[in-house]
């Protein structure tokens, strides 16, 4: 309770930090007033709720999402190598935001990027399930991991035979996840998926600790496994499906927040929800901000940072856990 | 009053029965040991049981709702599987999951721990135990789960022989009290010994179900086991030792 009292602070900090850093260098008085009131110059109301407000909770509303499937998906396979990517969403949703760019359509009409990457999501999970259907958790991943592949595999293709340049780097830019110049629109597409995505794997908690001791003992302790391992895959496809389709690949946030607070929970599978979603929150939303103040005005991407920070992170843990168990 | 009644129960793996119509039912106050050869079926008929596998005939606690079973029977799977470092009094508390979160809760789980004389490793990290730690723990998981019936899948294997006799004592006294236990066991000895009744398996029959000095007699465990055993009746009570193999 502490720590989720502790993570909520600082992830409204944080929150804060959003709105009030970028290049226009408003002030904090004149930047609050507008976005509170309206009041002050049209440019600055325009610049605080167009673009920093609709970075802000998106940053807020990706991260946690993020976080929290991250968690439920490693208390699921009961492995703490698990990420949201796993299942195949992630990629599936980028291929259909590549086909988006690569076609003209989302030039043509801009909402048609994250609504081909959600069609793309939606009809991977739909496909992942018809694969594992109701079998044992081993073929649901296998199934992801292939479905994983094949979605990389035809990104690869649509970028081998892209015939523009141009279009290319447009499509390896936006790979690269960000959450720069996306409007309340983006907000309004992303969040109700996310956020129902998070309520259900929120209804989790009780089955994930369960499975703390093995798929067995969870069922004769009256966990419906079938029903647990639905909710967790279908919340993690909202949420992972929604997330890419606004904001692009943004990597190692649901395999290192839960890493990082396992331990504060007393490695709890279900307590790490709530505090995963918002450590992912702040994981997002502090380098959202990062990523403005190192290089303003190299757009330098979110996703690469996420993971340019994450991967020797999580190498640090792996080290520091092989000295432990040595 | 049964507390777990099972009638004609098959479970199939393709064509082959794993287990082939078994029926028997146990009370209040029975520790039954389930007893049989690798491959018999024993793990196979306490996860068809339970109603963890798809199977024909009937089991009174297949039939429940899962909470509602889960209320009647607790299980104790093979493999001690502890997935995250949990504190040990969290995971027994896991136990409680059936009853929802309540004022019991605290209680049940002092008890459990208490009755294990786990009280000082409340804050130990479960996975970081002893295998003889790590299975009491275990076992203070099922007793915290206060149902009426146990069903145990080898629940002394791998211990070490005092760690052997203190469960099967538990299990002795926690049937005196008036629960019913089913452990599948492999040790003939602590079965003869512990148990108020046996139901030997053999390749998914019930082949022989009673007071154990009758199951175990040298005709099924020479059809059963293949082997031949030393008995005696001491002042410890009765002992049995496998000597050699018959066939």
């Amino acid at each position: 309770m502490r720590l989720a009292a502790a993570l909520s602070v600082v992830v409204a900090a944080l929150f804060a930090a959003s709105l009030l850093v970028g290049p226009a260098g408003i002030g904090l008085g004149d930047s609050l007033r507008a976005l509170a009131r309206g009041q002050g110059d049209e440019a600055v109301i325009l610049v605080m709720r167009e673009i920093r407000l609709p970075r802000a909770l998106l940053g807020l509303v990706v991260g946690a999402g993020l976080g929290l499937s991250g968690a439920a998906l490693q208390g699921l396979l009961r492995n703490p190598l698990a990420e949201p990517g796993l299942i195949g969403v992630a990629p599936a949703a980028a291929l259909g935001a590549v086909i988006a760019l690569q076609t003209g359509l989302a030039a043509a009409f801009a909402l048609a990027l994250p609504l081909v990457a959600l069609g793309f999501a939606a009809a991977t999970v739909a496909l992942l399930l018809a694969l594992a259907g109701p079998r044992g958790t081993l073929t649901l991943i296998l199934a992801g991991v292939a479905l994983s592949a094949l979605a990389g595999a035809l990104t690869a293709l649509v970028l081998n035979l892209s015939p523009n340049p141009f279009a290319a780097a447009e499509i390896v830019f936006w790979m690269m996840g960000s959450l720069a110049d996306r409007s309340m629109v983006h907000v309004w597409l992303a969040a109700p998926f996310v956020l129902a995505g998070m309520a259900a794997l929120l209804t989790t908690r009780r089955g994930l600790d369960a499975l703390t001791l093995g798929e067995d003992a969870a069922a004769a302790l009256g966990v419906n496994l079938r029903r647990l391992r639905l909710t967790v895959v279908l919340g993690t496809a909202a949420v992972v499906g929604a997330a890419t389709a606004v904001a692009g690949a943004i990597g190692f946030v649901g395999l290192v927040v839960p890493h990082l607070l396992r331990p504060l929970v007393g490695a709890r599978p279900g307590a790490l929800l709530v505090a995963s979603a918002l450590g992912g929150a702040a994981v997002v939303l502090a380098a959202d901000v990062a990523v403005r103040l190192i290089a303003p005005d190299r757009d330098l991407k979110l996703g690469v940072l996420t993971a340019l920070v994450g991967a020797p992170f999580f190498l640090r843990l792996i080290w520091a856990s092989r000295r432990t168990e040595a | 009053m049964s507390l777990l009644t099972l009638e004609a129960l098959s479970v199939h793996r393709g064509a082959c029965p794993v287990v082939d119509g078994a029926s028997l039912s146990v009370g209040p106050g029975e520790f039954v040991g389930l007893i049989g050869p690798n491959g018999a079926g024993k793990t196979t008929l306490l996860r068809a049981a339970l109603g963890l596998l798809p199977h024909t005939g009937h089991s009174s606690l297949a039939v429940l709702p899962p909470v509602a079973r889960a209320r009647a029977a607790a299980f104790l799977p093979q493999g001690r599987e502890v997935a995250w470092p949990l504190p040990v009094a969290a995971l027994v508390a896991l136990g409680r999951a059936p009853w929802g979160p309540g004022p019991g809760d605290g209680p049940a789980v002092d008890r459990a721990l208490d009755r294990l004389g786990l009280a000082g490793f409340r804050d130990r990290d479960a996975t970081a135990l002893s295998g003889g730690e790590l299975a009491r723990v275990l076992l203070a998981r099922v007793l915290a789960q206060e149902t009426p019936l146990i069903l145990a899948d080898e629940p002394v294997a791998g211990l070490d022989p005092e760690a052997q006799l203190r469960v099967m004592g538990l299990f002795a006294g926690l049937a005196g009290e008036g629960r019913g236990i089913v452990a599948s066991i492999h040790d003939l000895g602590l079965a003869m010994r512990f148990c108020t009744r046996l139901v030997l398996l053999s390749a998914g029959r019930v082949v022989a179900d009673g007071a154990p000095a009758a199951v175990l007699s040298d005709a099924n465990l020479a059809a059963a086991f293949g082997i031949r055993a030393f008995r005696a009746e001491t002042a410890d009570g009765p002992v049995l030792q496998p000597l050699s193999v018959l066939r």
